[in-house]
């Protein structure tokens, strides 16, 4: 198959952007070229503006309003906006780069906007789909795509644009270990047949270590952006591999620290599950039947491929969804005079028995600030003030939120985000906890710490139950597995 | 979740398939005229006109039902309100306070009702078979609004699936944090206004995939679907004319014409 | 260290445009990609907020409507936000149409008791709050504007629901009515719209816009 492109020159010289909204600039007077053709990855820890310039590369920074800029970023010589169908960009989430409603008229989509001819525009659609292997009818509703299949359609719909320059930032943070394969081979297979320019962001580095050519390190230094380091992949993680896992990259023989394994053995039973099947809405089993046992101490590891059912048997287990059929119940020593079936518990009661950390933190944000959002569950048991306060610094210091203690939920990074619903979740000291995918779309070292987190909690006696679709999670913490799906 | 805007079912029947601009026009067709004048002969020839556009949409009768149930709940009650305080005329069959249940009112409540559904079933039944894309490039190549603005609203509307999904989960998290006991207003706009965050941080990166893929750029666009009309489409927009021009005609002839801005309304 | 290569720019963002340069501003002229699509979705959100609300306002409505016929105005609130905040968020010229127009547009797609005229309801209250805000030179955003704006919104919301749905009623339907709707606007839709483009904005969510950057300093 022909590729009617020519790989694209990237360039900055002298370049800086600062946000409308920010003091400190993001990128300052950073210089760097990376000629056509190149596969690069881009690494370098949170702040030091790899994202925005790959944003910048891709035009989609937003004009003087939303910003300012000084020196020159080049795409084959030209402003990135000026150069726009040369560069194509795939981001994180994969909800919210599906833009039509079915796979064909998304592919599509560049190409539209391209002006590309209506044949034209079907011929690049099959070849696109092809070459990023999804193997689903053009007329298939986006919205019933897998997270993996998303990333692809993504891609899919910028191959489609013949685009001299792929920029990757963060495309399989959110996908489960057999999307992330999936996308990287749909990369390979893209790049084999257009040759185009690749710079890609990751933390999990290990499965596009064998597809680039060139890793970049970029570091923010007073003076300015600077390129730490700049070679062969060996070359690079070589000399800087233990200092590139310091800053929260998955470095290949640089493991994040995890923590030891339990202490002692598993306590109590604390919620058990009998002939236990879930489902989402009345009458459509997802999964089951399971008997499961849920003991204070020990860490349960709900596992199973995205989709099969794992989110609902937590939630069901955590007393938040009715069972389909079957039976949860909760032994006397966590019921504590309820009833015992956790569902038909008030919302007050379950907040010192289970307590659940949902995947999105957005969703369980509730105040405005987050000493408030950490008040909410020890207020709504009506403890006293001086008790509240306490408490609340207590999981401040622990989890390292002390400095964002006034600030608003929302204007917290993703890592910290999920410290605070992790924090909140702990206000009401809950026996049992159940976690939903807690390291999802984390680098390293938040990796670490919440794994470090989840194993003293079970150390000092909370039950956990840990869904997880990340082996390497239910490894660190000696989690007994439950398979969903197979 | 198949969101209900953008799942695209089969559907038997001549009038499925027809493109969603004549389907719009035929809504709006069918409603604008009949609004014009409330009178039990209008609304009641033009309902029974709408009968067969009802069974040649092509809905299965558990949808029809379900989709409609709105209007059959809603027509009932605007006609309750209008014979309680609607303008009297006639004997007066009940009077209490402001309440005034007179012939005229009661007249009045009954040719309420009945254009409500006259106006509404067909609306309803129209819409259910539309597809929004297909609206949507309707719109843009053919009614020649501007693109951006059509694309734009149409990639925005996909977030609907998005946040009925978002509102399940924000539900959840609620009981979760031990906050889902009392207050549900309080609640209730707790979760709505974290929707809207939820809503305009998609939105803003949707806006940035768009830019990525060029959307909003300088040149000129193309379409990958082009949006069709034949004759089986201005059939369907004559017909949709035609129902309220005989209820119309009806009405004058019989004499209850009566014009929603003269004298008795 | 920084160098400047030759013929490289600094550009500067652009402070916070006063009202007195009114419509001859470049920027107000032309949408962003940004506008387009968060208009939409939040067309999206209140056409949810309208969907919960058509079924939830019947049991507010049968209450007050024996108490005063027409009272059952002061419920349209919430159907009049989309123009209002939209207006608000995006402070462009056609925004709060755009906004209601869609959301309505989106709410008469999933099947309510209005049908079609929605659109037309859409239109016209688009339009009330629209002309509000193009009085005030697309320039003034402070809270007395914004309410002004809800009325305008209620009070075309008011004569159209008269004219077409409630052909049949007396005077003093009528006069409560409109004014009910009105007044609604103003409060529910207008320091509605406020107060959630102020969360909104204390979120962080609003960075691509005026209205999120003016309520916070940089940080």
């Amino acid at each position: 198959m022909t590729s009617h492109t020519t790989p694209a020159t990237l360039e900055a010289r002298g370049w800086g952007w600062r946000y409308a909204t920010r003091l400190r600039w993001a990128v300052r007077d950073v210089d760097l070229r990376i000629e056509p053709g190149e596969r690069v990855l881009l690494l370098g820890a949170s702040g030091s503006g790899k994202s925005t310039l790959l944003q910048g590369f891709g035009g989609v920074l937003g004009g003087a309003d939303e910003g300012e800029t000084h020196g020159a970023l080049l795409v084959d010589g030209q402003k990135p906006t000026d150069a726009r169908g040369r560069v194509g960009m795939v981001l994180q989430d994969p909800d919210t780069q599906t833009i039509l409603a079915r796979v064909g008229d998304d592919v599509a989509f560049g190409c539209e906007n391209l002006g590309v001819p209506r044949d034209e525009i079907w011929q690049r659609v099959r070849s696109a789909v092809d070459a990023v292997d999804l193997d689903v009818a053009l007329d298939r509703s986006t919205a019933a795509l897998s997270g993996g299949q998303k990333q692809r359609l993504a891609l899919a719909g910028v191959l489609a644009m013949r685009p001299g320059a792929i920029l990757l930032d963060e495309p399989t943070a959110n996908l489960d270990p057999q999307g992330v394969q999936d996308v990287r081979d749909a990369v390979a297979a893209a790049l084999d047949v257009s040759g185009a320019t690749l710079v890609v962001i990751e933390h999990r580095i290990d499965v596009w270590l064998p597809l680039v050519t060139r890793v970049i390190v970029l570091g923010a230094e007073p003076e300015g952006t600077v390129v730490l380091a700049d070679g062969s992949p060996d070359e690079v993680l070589g000399a800087r591999g233990a200092e590139l896992a310091a800053s929260g990259v998955w470095v290949p023989g640089h493991p994040p620290a995890t923590p030891p394994a339990p202490s002692q053995r598993p306590g109590e039973t604390l919620v058990e599950a009998r002939g236990l099947s879930v489902s989402r809405r009345r009458g459509l089993v997802v999964a089951g039947p399971f008997d499961i046992d849920v003991r204070a101490g020990e860490a349960l590891g709900v596992t199973g491929a995205n989709g099969a059912g794992k989110s609902t048997l937590g939630l069901t287990l955590a007393g938040l969804i009715p069972a389909e059929s079957g039976l949860v119940s909760a032994l006397p020593t966590l019921a504590a005079g309820e009833k015992s079936d956790p569902f038909r518990w008030s919302s007050r009661a379950l907040l010192t028995r289970i307590a659940t950390v949902l995947q999105t933190p957005e969703h369980q944000l509730l105040a405005k600030t987050v000493r408030d959002e950490l008040s909410v569950g020890p207020r709504a048991l009506k403890l006293p003030e001086a008790e509240i306060a306490v408490r609340v610094d207590d999981l401040l210091d622990r989890l390292r939120l002390s400095s964002l203690a006034d600030a608003n939920p929302y204007t917290l990074s993703g890592g910290e985000k999920r410290r605070l619903t992790v924090a909140a979740a702990l206000a009401t000291r809950p026996r049992m906890l159940v976690l939903d995918e807690p390291t999802f779309g984390q680098d390293a070292t938040t990796w670490a710490e919440l794994v470090g987190l989840i194993a003293r909690l079970r150390d000092e006696g909370t039950a956990i139950v840990a869904i997880s679709h990340d082996e390497a999670v239910l490894a660190a913490l000696h989690a007994r597995r439950i398979e969903v799906g197979r | 979740m198949i969101d209900p805007l953008t799942a695209r079912i089969e559907r038997p029947g001549p009038i499925a398939p027809r493109s969603a601009l004549a389907k719009l026009a035929a809504a709006l067709l069918i409603a604008l005229p009949l609004v014009l004048t409330i009178d039990v002969v209008s609304a009641s020839v033009a309902l029974l006109l709408d009968i067969p556009l009802l069974l040649l949409a092509g809905l299965r009768a558990k949808e029809f039902w379900t989709r409609t149930a709105v209007l059959w709940i809603a027509a009932p009650l605007g006609a309750v309100t209008i014979a309680l305080y609607g303008a009297t005329s006639g004997t007066i069959h009940f009077e209490w306070l402001v309440m005034r249940v007179s012939d005229g009112s009661l007249t009045l409540a009954a040719a309420t009702a009945v254009r409500v559904l006259a106006i509404g079933l067909p609306a309803v039944v129209l819409f259910v078979t539309v597809d929004p894309t297909d609206l949507a490039d309707g719109l843009a190549q053919r009614v020649k609004l501007p693109a951006r603005f059509v694309v734009g609203a149409l990639a925005g509307m996909r977030m609907l699936g998005l946040l009925v999904e978002d509102w399940r989960a924000l539900a959840l998290a609620r009981r979760a944090r031990g906050v889902a006991d009392e207050g549900r207003v309080r609640r209730a706009f707790g979760m709505a206004f974290a929707l809207f965050v939820l809503a305009i941080r998609r939105g803003s990166s949707l806006a940035t995939a768009m830019e990525a893929r060029g959307f909003g750029g300088r040149g000129p666009r193309s379409w990958a679907r082009e949006a069709v009309w034949d004759r089986r489409d201005t059939l369907l927009v004559v017909v949709a004319a035609v129902i309220p021009i005989v209820a119309i005609t009806a009405a004058v002839l019989t004499g209850a014409w009566n014009f929603i801005l003269g004298p008795t309304a | 260290m920084s160098t400047s290569t030759s013929g490289s720019t600094t550009e500067s963002a652009s402070a916070t445009a006063s009202p007195s340069q009114g419509l001859g501003r470049p920027e107000l002229w032309r949408w962003r990609g940004v506008d387009i699509v968060v208009a939409s979705v939040v067309a999206v959100a209140c056409a949810l907020v309208f969907l919960l609300w058509n079924v939830g306002y019947e049991v507010p409505s049968t209450i007050l409507t024996p108490l005063l016929p027409g009272v059952q105005g002061l419920l349209a609130g919430p159907w009049l936000i989309a123009g209002v905040l939209g207006g608000l968020i995006i402070r462009k010229p056609g925004a709060a149409l755009y906004t209601e127009l869609v959301a309505a547009v989106i709410s008469a797609l999933v099947g309510n008791a209005w049908g079609p005229l929605t659109i037309v309801s859409g239109l016209v209250q688009g339009l009330g709050a629209e002309l509000i805000f193009l009085v005030f030179l697309y320039g003034v955003w402070r809270l007395p504007v914004v309410m002004l704006a809800g009325a305008g919104a209620g009070l075309a919301c008011g004569i159209n629901d008269r004219i077409l749905w409630y052909a049949g009623a007396d005077t003093l339907f009528t006069t409560v009515y409109i004014v009910s709707t009105t007044i609604s606007g103003a409060i529910i839709a207008g320091l509605g719209a406020w107060l959630i483009a102020r969360g909104l904005a204390a979120t962080g969510a609003l960075g691509r816009f005026a209205a999120g950057r003016e309520v916070t300093a940089r940080v």
